[in-house]
């Protein structure tokens, strides 16, 4: 599913994005990001440093970040940037919940700020910069 | 803060000058090249598809993952975020979280090409008191390099933190639960304070319009009457919203200290402290129910805690 929309104001939205969390997709993306921290994979040893569940490791949501920008806007820019703040851990069973606006437009480059919420608040506030390519 | 704790936080801002002039670690290369089938691996995990992914290039976000240690990190003792967070765990900051990723990518990476990657300690800021402790702020910065061409970096801040429980514990002795401020009971708020005792979240209500109103006071803000009784409420409501108090200390409370004001499901609203609550679980519309803490035999305070089913 590739779409190329533009960005061409600042504060036009792009369309929210609901992913829900599993175990399996917690354990697949820390594999695939070659993170082998417990934590990541393995709820006894999570609960028993204190957290609920296991949860999504920070490549992760770097990636996720990174996803919903180029779900949106396809192959018409690159990333130059992705800097993320975190927040609440994301649990298996709580649903991500993706949401952007443009913060800023310099000529080719684009801002844009992300935020991905779970129920327990902000998992992650990012701020991603697009270069549209020539 | 005491001398033990000023000793400490000069210790710590030593070794942070002494491992941040060691400056960059030798470059450490990663175990494979650029390759298709790692890609596809994060392409299927992450659910990412563009045709530039199987056309030669990799996702930018995939940049620390060619250089990830593995299942069986081999540790360089040169590492600065290993020597710097040994030493805070040796000086009591055992617990660890990560707080901030910035990732810049020059440009994107080719199947094929190799990267390595150096460390340095970037900044390290503290002692901090922060929601889930004192603790200190760890920046690192990280380069990837294709050859000698810089391809990305990374500044990396994880909080390196003593748990809350560990320096206050209940009980502490510095905190003695008595000395909280008493309120002011007066012929308008005494049915108050005589049912927090036996148990009773009391309401004040109109005498003559049957109106609710908190706090109480002596006359009806609907009818202006000034005959007073009052209702007995259910002790369920949700959070209207809240603060987190952190400073200035507060008299027989430990700090950060949690306030509600509840939303009483009889309409009226109740400032109190929660309990059961921390910063991560506490959010504006929670139900809650009301508690009691027997200060001593004057005064009962209500407390709200979460709703249990």
């Amino acid at each position: 599913m590739t779409s190329t929309s533009t960005l061409s104001l600042v504060g036009q939205e792009l369309p929210a994005w609901e992913l829900p969390i599993t175990p399996t997709l917690v354990v697949s993306t820390a594999i695939a990001t070659r993170d082998f921290q417990d934590v990541h994979h393995d709820r006894d040893l999570a609960q028993s440093y204190g957290s609920q569940d296991i949860f999504l490791n920070i490549l992760t949501t770097t990636g996720l970040v990174e996803r919903y920008l180029t779900d949106y806007v396809g192959e018409a820019y690159d990333v130059g940037s992705i800097n993320v703040r975190l927040g609440a851990p994301a649990y298996p069973y709580d649903t991500l919940v993706f949401t952007g606006e443009v913060s800023a437009i310099d000529g080719d480059e684009v801002h844009v700020s992300v935020v991905g919420a779970v129920s327990l608040g902000a998992h992650v506030t990012a701020l991603v910069l697009l270069r549209r390519r020539r | 803060m005491s001398d033990h704790d000023q000793a400490l936080a000069e210790a710590v801002s030593l070794e942070a000058a002494r491992i941040q002039a060691l400056g960059e670690t030798a470059p450490r290369l990663a175990r494979d090249p650029i390759n298709q089938p790692m890609i596809n691996n994060w392409l299927e995990a992450i659910g990412e598809s563009l045709p530039r992914y199987t056309a030669g290039e990799a996702p930018p976000a995939m940049a620390q993952v060619w250089t990830m240690g593995g299942l069986h990190p081999q540790r360089d003792p040169n590492d600065p975020l290993h020597s710097m967070m040994q030493f805070l765990t040796d000086a009591g900051y055992t617990a660890v979280l990560g707080t901030n990723c910035e990732q810049t990518y020059h440009r994107y990476l080719r199947v094929g090409e190799r990267v390595s990657v150096t460390t340095t300690l970037d900044a390290v800021v503290g002692p901090k008191q922060t929601g889930v402790g004192v603790g200190y702020f760890v920046t690192t910065k990280s380069t990837w390099r294709v050859g000698e061409e810089e391809v990305a970096t990374m500044l990396f801040r994880v909080l390196k933190y003593r748990p809350k429980g560990a320096d206050s514990a209940p009980g502490d002795p510095a905190v003695d639960p008595t000395a909280v401020l008493r309120p002011t009971r007066n012929a308008d708020t005494e049915f108050f304070w005589e049912g927090t005792q036996a148990g009773e979240l009391r309401i004040q209500s109109c005498a003559d319009c049957g109106a609710l109103r908190h706090p109480p006071g002596p006359a009806c803000p609907q009818c202006g009457a000034l005959s007073r009784t009052h209702v007995v409420a259910a002790g369920t409501g949700t959070l209207f919203s809240y603060v987190i108090h952190r400073h200035p200390p507060v008299p027989g409370k430990t700090l950060p200290l949690l306030l509600g004001l509840v939303e009483l499901d009889e309409g009226v609203r109740m400032v109190a402290e929660l309990r059961g609550l921390d910063e991560e679980a506490v959010r504006i519309d929670l139900p809650v129910q009301v508690a009691w803490q027997r200060i001593d035999d004057d005064l009962t305070l209500p407390v709200f805690e979460p709703r249990t089913p």
